[in-house]
This record gives structure tokens, sequence and C-alpha cells, in this order.
């Protein structure tokens, strides 16, 4: 590694010394198959913003036949084309696929790809003082594996057997057996291929971030003085590492069930009073693979948004984060809890209730590092000098989230009341608060909070604060109703409930829920005016706009390849030195050292500061 | 960069405080350990898949020399493994599977030997070491190619099936030695495993093509010749877990 630096170094330097003789990338070095970590960061993002562009139009199209079973959608044939019937109805058939396709694309391509992928990429070297990712290459790589993927989803749209239709979760045999239904064709051929293609980007990006993490730091960044953001992008990376293959393995079994005459998930099914020759294999084992990834798959997903919240919350609270080891070790808890707990997705798959108590215990106890994270957060808010800029609302509104998705969850892990609530709009309700919203909303909190870092300029607050009333307030609007209709026992994925006397009271609850969706999605476009209109014409921003402690804001405007033009700033303290008494600003940067600012050094860094034999006076010391 | 010049003067104090490698290893090694981390991952996977089928399968119940296939059981992987290249009809249960295993233990000390060379900068032991290690993975791959068609093919009594057909031999859904699930398994799992050779013999090849050209003396170091040794050892490691779930208990 060293030898990279140097390389690295001096590469930067014969930048400075010699620019007109620098070999210019060229566009597509530059911008296509770039192995900048900041390009790559930029890819992931606009990548994830149209993919969650697609995935929420399609839970838009959805929702308008649950609010509106009796609406005539004629006028989306020109997108659906033979998906809409002759009577004016989504086919129920793609309805499945519509729920299946925005399951899949939220929580893989928006939350997973678009949310690490573009955090990660972006902050870990720029935070830990690094010049790039470990290896650029593999970065590159990284992201390049998930837009063929992408690509590949996209095509399962466009054939003639629809893409893939039995959930995001794709149990077999349902997924299995082409004759089982259209979207078990080829669809699912497709979208495997593409999980594949998937997995091998995260790995990739997964095993850069931790190495880079652990190898690349700046002289001075232990562990303890990593910012949050770090921790939690790094135990994602972790998690990553250790799930995803494990999905791997699964789908490989699920394709030769699939294409290769194999039974592994498979034991005596009969299509049409016909008995198919597959015998010995139990879809309960293809719940336990699936699962064993499915479930920290959600950490994936939250994890770097809490990450992202804790920065956030702390500089715009100018205040230190409440409990800074506490969070690292809640991250931590939730890291490993995330791995033994699976199986409460399964309660009522015939699993042993002996066992399900087991799974329910370790379930719940996630609720103690989660409420570590939630309460330290409204301790640091605490009586802090709270500035509500657009990314601090982003963050308060997902430990709003946070918490009040959270407590169903305690409902849901208990193995008896699942019985009654599993597979009902509770537990929609439920993840898509706790999971879907609460990172969504650390996504928008990143997007808001490094918009200047990543562009050079200033995002417009006025629209980012009707952005974040219309979505909050429209999140709750959405989500909260669905808890009743779930205790009320809607199941989840059905196309229809007018059939049901039972359900016809909640015709119009429905309808009102669609009715926010709606709006809810709409507000995202001034979002979407907002970052693509300040991309170029943005404000130009100020060197440190939030008055952070972080590396990143010691960079150049834009910064250039390698980050930093001279040498890479030492660090000489931990990231959260906001309003520290006796200081004569509100924040201390990580890279001033203690011997500057002796007038707010506190006592155990007086005597660290002894025992490196250094001796600092207040009078003749000072900021220079 | 001033940094770099810390690195040598390491305390272990100061071993987690930034500016150098405090697990003592550069990233591409510590990327190939991470790597190897999450495939060990899709191999447990695979193998508990594996022991949870196979459990659900009911067992031969009686004495070995009584043992005859069934589809109602599943077999003991010593009956079902006992041939050996041009000793046909000679019962030599594990035999084979044993030779291969051995050349693939072989081929992992052959490569300990290469990384031996490689750090002292010994260009010629790195070359012959690790030829003897392609040499062993290839030798390794085509036993496995007799071993699966020997399987294939299958034995002239064949093998009943429940609907009274009989049957030579084991395809992904057939199989005439018991469960249709033995094969499936037997097929995919080692496949997995020999396809991992495979591509570890060709990385194998290109860090010997690179020694061999001199490409990896120029760069100063055979590091390389280090994470394809990880790799490998993996691989060899990844067996031992496979031969003992599918040949010997």
């Amino acid at each position: 590694m060293s030898t990279t630096a140097v390389h690295t170094n001096e590469h930067i330097g014969h930048d400075d010394a010699h620019d007109h003789e620098h070999h210019e990338l060229n566009f597509v070095e530059k911008y296509i198959f770039s192995t900048d970590h900041k390009t790559i960061a930029k890819q992931f993002l606009i990548t994830g913003i149209i993919w969650a562009l697609i995935g929420g139009g399609l839970s838009i199209i959805f929702r308008l036949q649950l609010g509106f079973p009796d609406m005539n959608l004629e006028w989306l044939r020109p997108i659906l084309g033979k998906w809409i019937t002759s009577t004016g109805q989504i086919d129920s058939e793609f309805y499945l696929a519509l729920v299946t396709m925005h399951g899949t694309i939220m929580v893989f391509f928006v939350l997973t790809a678009g949310l690490s992928g573009t955090f990660s990429n972006f902050l870990i070297p720029l935070q830990i003082g690094a010049r790039d990712m470990a290896s650029g290459f593999l970065n590159m790589l990284s992201y390049w594996f998930f837009f063929v993927s992408g690509v590949v989803m996209f095509i399962s749209f466009f054939i003639e057997t629809g893409p893939a239709s039995a959930g995001w979760t794709v149990y077999p045999p349902l997924s299995a057996l082409p004759t089982a239904m259209q979207g078990s064709g080829l669809g699912m051929t497709l979208w495997l291929v593409a999980m594949v293609f998937f997995i091998v980007s995260s790995l990739l990006g997964g095993i850069n971030y931790v190495t880079t993490v652990i190898n690349l730091r700046t002289q001075g960044m232990s562990f303890f003085r990593l910012p949050l953001t770090i921790w939690a992008f790094f135990l994602t990376a972790v998690i990553g590492i250790l799930s995803f293959p494990v999905l791997f393995s699964a789908a490989l079994l699920l394709v030769f069930d699939r294409s290769f005459g194999t039974s592994f998930y498979l034991s005596d099914i009969y299509i049409g009073g016909e008995a198919l020759p597959n015998v010995g294999g139990s879809p309960i084992l293809y719940q336990h693979l699936f699962w064993f990834l499915g479930h920290p798959e959600v950490y994936i997903v939250i994890l770097p948004a809490l990450g992202i919240t804790s920065e956030v919350i702390a500089t715009n609270s100018r205040k230190p984060i409440f409990g800074y080891k506490a969070m690292i070790l809640s991250l931590l808890g939730i890291t490993i809890l995330s791995f033994v707990v699976w199986a409460h997705h399964m309660f009522v798959s015939g699993l042993s209730p002996f066992l399900g108590s087991i799974f329910m215990f370790l379930t719940l106890i996630i609720a103690v590092p989660s409420a570590v994270k939630a309460f330290n957060y409204l301790t640091t808010l605490w009586r802090g000098n709270i500035i509500f800029t657009p990314a601090m609302l982003f963050s308060i509104g997902l430990v709003s989230f946070f918490i009040s998705g959270g407590l169903t969850g305690i409902f849901l892990g208990n193995s008896a009341v699942d019985i009654n609530l599993h597979d009902t709009y509770f537990v929609v309700a439920h993840f898509h608060l706790v999971m879907g919203s609460a990172s969504f909303f650390g996504m928008m909190a990143g997007i808001y909070h490094w918009f200047p870092k990543m562009f050079g300029r200033m995002m417009n607050d006025k629209l980012g604060y009707i952005h974040f009333w219309l979505t909050f307030v429209g999140v709750y609007l959405v989500f909260f109703p669905l808890h009743y209709i779930g205790m009320a026992g809607f199941p989840r994925r059905y196309y229809s409930f007018t059939n049901f006397d039972a359900f016809q009271d909640f015709t119009d609850l429905n309808t009102f829920v669609s009715v926010a969706a709606i709006i809810t999605f709409s507000a995202q476009f001034i979002f979407l005016f907002n970052f693509f209109y300040n991309i170029f014409r943005g404000r130009k921003a100020p060197a440190n706009p939030w008055g952070s402690n972080t590396l990143e804001w010691t960079t150049p405007r834009v910064p250039g390849h390698g980050n930093w033009e001279g040498d890479i700033p030492k660090v000489y303290r931990w990231p959260y030195d906001y309003s520290k008494p006796g200081a004569p600003e509100d924040f201390i940067p990580q890279h001033i050292p203690l011997t500057e600012t002796p007038e707010s050094n506190l006592p155990h860094e007086v005597e660290q500061l002894k025992e490196e034999g250094i001796e600092v006076k207040a009078a003749n010391a000072g900021k220079s | 960069m001033s940094s770099t010049a810390v690195v040598a003067s390491d305390s272990d104090k100061d071993l987690w405080m930034g500016g150098n490698e405090p697990l003592k290893a550069s990233y591409g090694k510590l990327m190939m350990w991470f790597f190897l981390l999450s495939d060990a991952f899709s191999f447990s996977g695979l193998l508990i898949a594996y022991g949870m089928i196979r459990f659900s399968h009911p067992a031969f119940q009686g004495s070995p020399d009584e043992f005859v296939f069934s589809q109602e059981y599943w077999p003991i992987p010593e009956k079902v493994f006992e041939a050996v290249p041009f000793l046909h009809g000679v019962s030599l249960p594990l035999v084979f599977v044993g030779i291969m295993t051995f050349v693939l233990i072989l081929s992992s000390v052959t490569m300990v030997l290469a990384v031996e060379a490689g750090q002292r900068m010994d260009r010629k032991g790195v070359e012959k070491w690790m030829l003897w290690t392609i040499l062993g993975g290839l030798a390794f791959l085509g036993c496995q190619a007799w071993e699966w068609t020997h399987f294939i093919v299958g034995t002239e009594q064949g093998g009943r099936m429940l609907d009274g057909t009989f049957i030579h031999g084991a395809s992904l859904s057939q199989n005439q030695y018991g469960p249709p699930n033995f094969a499936a398994l037997f097929f995919f799992i080692t496949g997995f495993h020999g396809f991992h050779v495979f591509s570890g013999v060709c990385l194998n090849f290109l860090i010997f093509y690179q020694a061999t050209v001199g490409k990896l003396e120029k760069v100063g170091h055979y590091e390389m010749v280090e994470k394809v040794g990880l790799y490998w050892h993996f691989v060899d490691l990844v067996w031992v877990f496979v031969f003992t779930f599918f040949y010997l208990v």
C-alpha cells in the first residue's frame, strides 16, 4: 500500500508542477469509465435517482388500482400496452409484477446501491483523508456491474411475459415453475441474472470500502476518531460481504431448479392434477437462505442512513453527538444481531414454535441498540443551537420514522402476534416507515448536506423545505392508515379487495392513501428540479457551508483527482468538537492540532499533550 | 509522503492511529481476504442446503454389507464412489477421490514453495513451483472429469426408479444410486468447487506468465504470487469440507 500512496502523491505533485504537461483525461475516462471515487459516487447517485423514479412510479400505478378499483386506466395504455385489460383495468398478473419490481428496485437498486454506493464512495476517502479508494479499478467495475444489472432488470419490463412477479423475495415454488404464472418465465430468469450481477457489484464495492477504511486512514485518524458516517458505511459493507454470498448461493440453486431439472426447492407439487417429477427438495430451505441475506439487507439499507443522520444532526445542533462510543457499539450490536434474527420472517412457515421463541427473543434484543440510537439523536438535539437546514429536517424526519416504524416492529417480532399480522398491510406499514422512508430520508439528508461538496454549488433551501414538508407529511398520510388496514386483515399483494365484504369499509381509506401517495410522489419533482438545476446554476458553495468538522470540507470547492492539492491533512481530534467551551468558534475541524487550541483543551487533552512532551501555554499559543 | 516513512517505525501504540497498515497487509491482500470470507459464506450456504436436504431423506438402516441402491433412502457414499480408472469391477471405496485430494493438497504445498521463492526474489523458483501448482490443479480437474463421467455413465446393473424402470448413471434430475437430489447436490457443489479450481488455475497461469516474462521482477516484489496463493489455499480448504460432507459422512 505504502508504495501506492507514494505513487499517488508523486502524481499529484507532478500535477501541481507541470499542469500543462499533464495528460488530460478525455471525456470517457473522466465521466464514464472513471476510477475517481467522486465520479463513481455521482454515477451511483444519478442511477439511483432514475431507479427511484421508476420504482416510485410503479407504486403509483398499483396504488391507483387499490384506491380506485373502478377507474378506467385506458390512458395508461400508451405506457403499459396490453397490461391494461380490455375493460381498462390493470391486468391482475401484471399487478403482481408491479409490486415485485417496486420492492426489488427500491430495496436493491435505490436504497442499497443508490445509498451505499453513493455515500460510501463519496465520503469514505474524503472523510478518512485518502486520495481515493483502495482500488479505483474495482470500484469502477462495481458501478458497471450495477449498471449491467439494471439494464437486465429494465429489459425484463419489455418482454412478452412481463417481469418477475413472485414478490421481491421470489419464493419457490411460485418463482421456480415457469408454468405457475407468466412472471415466472423469462422475467424471473432475467431477475436472477440481474441479481447475480448486482451481488458481484455489491461485493466489489464492499471489499473496497472495508479495505479502504482499514488501510488508508490519514495519520491520526484512529477508529475512534472516525465520523459515525464512516463507521456506518464500514459495518454496512461488512454485512454485505457476509450476507450477499448466501443470496448468491440461493439464487444459483433456484436457477438450477428452474432451468436444469433439479429439485432443491421442489417437492410434491401438482399442477392441474398432474404430479411434477420433482421430489426431495424443500421450499423452506430457500426461505432460510434468502432471509439470511434478506434480514441483514434491511440493515444494509438503514445503517448508512443512520450514519448520515448522526453526522448531520451533530453538525446542525452545533453539539457533539451524544454518546459517540454508544453509537458505535449500537451499530456493532445491530450488525451482529442482524445475522441471527432471519427466521422472524418465517414464523408462520411451519417453523418450530420453540425456534420461533428463540428468534423472537433475539429479534426483540435489536430494540436495545435501536433505542440507544434514537435516544442519542434526541439527546443530541436537546438544547442544541439547532439550524434547520433541509438536511437537518430530513434527518429529524428519519428519527421520527425510525421510532414510529420501529415500535410496530416490536409487535411483528413477537411470534404469537405475528400469526395475526403476518403478510398483512401492517407489515407493509412497518417496513415502509422504519426501513423504506427512514433510509430514503437519510439519503435525502445526505444529498442536501453533501451537495455543495459533490457539485461545488448550493441547493435552494426554500425548495428543500417545501420538499421536506410535503414528503414528511405525505409519508405519514400514506403509511399510517396502512396499520389499520393491516390490523383489519388485508393481506399484502392482493390485486383487489372489492370482493370481500369484510373490507368494504376500508375503501375510502384506501382511496385516501392513494391520493396521499400521488401527492408525495409528485413532491419529489420539486427535489429533482432543485437537484438538477443547481448542479449547473446553483450559487457557488463556500468552503465549509455548514461549519462542519470533518475532513471533506478542507478540500478545494470542487476537489480534483486526489482530493487534496497539497499533503493530506493530519487529524488531531474527534470529529464532534462543536461548541467546545472556551473555543472562539462553535466548531474545531479535525485537522486543527490541540496545540493551536489551548483555550479550549479539556483536561484529558492537556494530559495527552504532556505525554507527547508538548507544553502549551495559553499566552504564547493561539490560532495563527 | 511523510507518513510513509513513519510506517517502518510503527510502535504498537500507533498501530491503529492511521497513516499505516494496521493489519500489516497491503490493500490487495486485504481485499483477497475479504473476498475469501465472502466466498466462504457462499460455500457455507450450499453446504447447509446439502445438510438440510440430506437429513430430510431417510438413511439406510442395516449393516453396510447388505446395502443396495434404492430411491427410498440416501446412499452410503463409500458404495457410490468406489471405482478407480483401469481397475474395472474392483471395489476400492474412496481410493480415487483420496488420490484427488492428495493431489490438490500437494499443489498447495508447491504453492507455499512458490510464495517462499517469491519472497527470496527467486524468479526461477517461482516459475518452477507455480508450474507444479498449475499441473496439480489440472490433474485435479482431470480426475474430477473422470469421476463425473463415471458417475454420469453409471454401472452395468443400473438402478430401479420408483416407477419400476431401470436407468444407468445419474443426471441433475435422475440418479441410479439413490434420491435425485444426491446427484444434483453432488454435481452442483463439486461443480461450484471445480469452477473455483478452474478459475484458480487460470489465475495461477496468469501469474506464472507474468513471472516468466519478468514482469513481477520488474515490479520489485512477488506479492501477486501471495495473493493467488491465498485463493489457492482457500480452494484447497473448501475441498476438505466438500470431501468430508460428500464422501466421508
